[in-house]
């Protein structure tokens, strides 16, 4: 029954490889500018649906553990003159972290509780950072980039480069986790956590681990924020719209699958760049509102689900409702 | 009689200022068949639930085969050998019914396993004992009353249990769906799996226990053979009312 790994495997490296060539090629600067927030919210995606998709937590959070991310990336910086990979890693400890204790003061709420909770964290956080003087306070930072590292001529290509192979791990871990004993356990405790426990699933470890995970990867996505924007402040950094198009890209492609996330977060976010670009940087926030809407209507499962349905169209035709 | 299983002593539960269960004991011995009844509300839940760890109880100790299980997490407990059924089923929904039994197999009997030749072969074993084999791949939430109620008794079976707690599998079901229902009880304490009955039908309850308790208010008004139980004035008079 199991499936072994190569074509996901190829299809990682593919990716990287791809990836790669493109940053060194002469494509337009602005590919880049605007392919790394895309990678960026396929990471974002992918890393929610672990806790919102597999175990059916919805967490508001993601622009919390972004945020931090991008904080801890700047103070290392500051602090130590860190490199890229330092700041990366650090922010996936510290928001790994930030997930276990997140996970553990909350995760025992249920349902829409747990929800408004993390909804909380956003706030805490923003408010922290407004208030520390050594990252910039409410007015924020302005950074200097270092130059980027050879073969890559700019460091926005470095950064979408960067970027893609977090968001190749990011999935990668996700599907390791979906497709693993730990995705079954998750599975069970979504529909119904009382009998899970019953039948020997520890549920709450496995949130935890799936809170720690999803808040890790969250802030691994932040944490070159600041080199790609030169600049950071809290309002923008712990943005809410973090939070909502991480959580509408994995139900818009569907959370059943690793799949979902990927499928979504690019079109979603792709979407959001052409508005920006097209018509207006105030229309993007549109587009993620409407396409929900149409989502949550017309394909309550997403991308997946859709795509599912047209496989079988027979299967689903004859099934009562 | 052979060596105690199960013991509940003084276990008491509130929850607020309501006393759901007050200063229980019972003790259950290994391989016994045991009837558990008593009027709505009366506390048998409560009780089961007590003792397989979905509420922790408030006073008094659970002791499960010589050590004191009060303060474990449910999913240890089902580790050491107790698996319970729900009153209302509540089948892994998004999962096939093969599967549904693979949660407890993967989780309790081979550990981070998955889904090797040995799990499948043990969850179709089980899927066949309780006559759910040609249901192996049908998404749980396609299944009838009584295919959830099986799929209840099977999904703790799967957990190899030594102690099951049946909580009104037979509720609801017609009378040969309720004779099906014991007679595979029936298998399951052969094998020596102590059982322990939660049910209102009393015909099955008394016809399966050697033994039963009558629980009402939180409190055993009366413990005994099935043929005493039914002739005690308390328990008519909890039962019918004064």
């Amino acid at each position: 029954m199991r499936r072994r790994v190569p074509p996901f495997g190829i299809g990682a490296a593919a990716t990287v490889v791809l990836a790669g060539i493109l940053s060194l090629t002469g494509a337009n600067e602005y590919i880049f500018f605007a392919g790394y927030v895309v990678l960026q919210f396929v990471v974002l995606a992918t890393a929610w649906n672990i806790l919102g998709g597999y175990a059916g937590y919805v967490n508001f959070g993601t622009a919390a553990f972004f945020g931090i991310g991008a904080y801890t990336g700047v103070v290392l910086f500051k602090s130590l003159g860190a490199p890229l990979l330092a700041q990366m890693a650090a922010a996936a400890v510290v928001t790994g972290l930030l997930g276990f204790g997140t996970g553990l003061l909350t995760l025992r709420l249920r349902g829409i509780f747990y929800s408004i909770a993390t909804v909380a964290v956003i706030f805490i956080a923003e408010t922290l950072m407004m208030n520390w003087r050594y990252v910039g306070g409410a007015t924020g930072l302005q950074l200097l980039r270092p130059s980027p590292m050879l073969p890559f001529e700019t460091y926005t290509r470095m950064l979408f480069f960067v970027m893609a192979v977090v968001a190749v791990i990011a999935v990668a871990i996700a599907r390791y986790i979906e497709i693993s004993w730990i995705g079954r356990g998750l599975r069970a405790l979504r529909d119904t956590e009382e009998a899970a426990e019953c039948s020997g699933v520890p549920t709450l470890r496995l949130k935890l681990l799936a809170c720690t995970v999803s808040g890790a990867l969250m802030g691994v996505a932040g944490a070159p924020l600041p080199m790609y924007l030169s600049f950071l402040e809290p309002a923008s950094s712990f943005s809410l719209n973090y939070s909502v198009v991480a959580l509408a890209g994995a139900i818009i492609g569907g959370t059943s699958n690793w799949l979902g996330p990927v499928l979504g977060a690019i079109l979603l976010a792709s979407m959001q760049q052409i508005v920006t670009v097209t018509i207006s940087s105030e229309m993007n926030v549109l587009v993620v509102g409407v396409m929900l809407v149409v989502f949550v209507v017309a394909a309550p499962d997403g991308i997946l689900g859709l795509i599912r349905k047209l496989r079988r169209p027979r299967a689903a035709a004859g099934s009562p409702p | 009689m052979s060596a105690t299983l199960l013991r509940v002593a003084q276990v008491s539960k509130h929850f607020g200022g309501f006393s759901a269960l007050s200063e229980v004991s019972v003790e259950i011995a290994q391989g016994e068949r045991f009837g558990l009844i008593g009027p709505n509300g009366s506390g048998k839940t409560t009780l089961i639930n007590c003792i397989s760890g979905s509420l922790r109880n408030d006073g008094g100790s659970i002791v499960f085969d010589g050590s004191d299980i009060s303060g474990l997490p449910a999913y240890q407990r089902t580790r050491l050998g107790i698996a319970r059924s729900f009153q209302i089923p509540r089948p892994f929904s998004s999962m096939s019914v093969l599967e549904n039994l693979l949660v407890p197999l993967e989780y309790v009997v081979y550990r981070r396993s998955l889904h090797t030749a040995d799990t499948h072969a043990e969850a179709m074993q089980i899927l066949q004992s309780m006559g759910l084999a040609d249901k192996a791949d049908t998404p749980s939430n396609r299944l009838t009353q009584v295919e959830l109620r099986k799929l209840e008794l099977a999904r703790a079976m799967a957990a190899r249990p030594r102690l099951l707690i049946s909580d009104e599998a037979m509720a609801g079901l017609s009378s040969t769906e309720v004779e099906e229902v014991l007679a595979i009880l029936r298998k399951l304490n052969d094998t020596g799996i102590t059982v322990i009955m939660i049910e209102h039908i009393m015909r099955a309850v008394m016809g399966f226990s050697q033994r039963v308790i009558c629980l009402d208010a939180g409190r055993i008004i009366c413990e005994g053979t099935p043929e005493s139980i039914v002739k005690d004035p308390e328990v008519q008079k909890a039962y019918l009312g004064a």
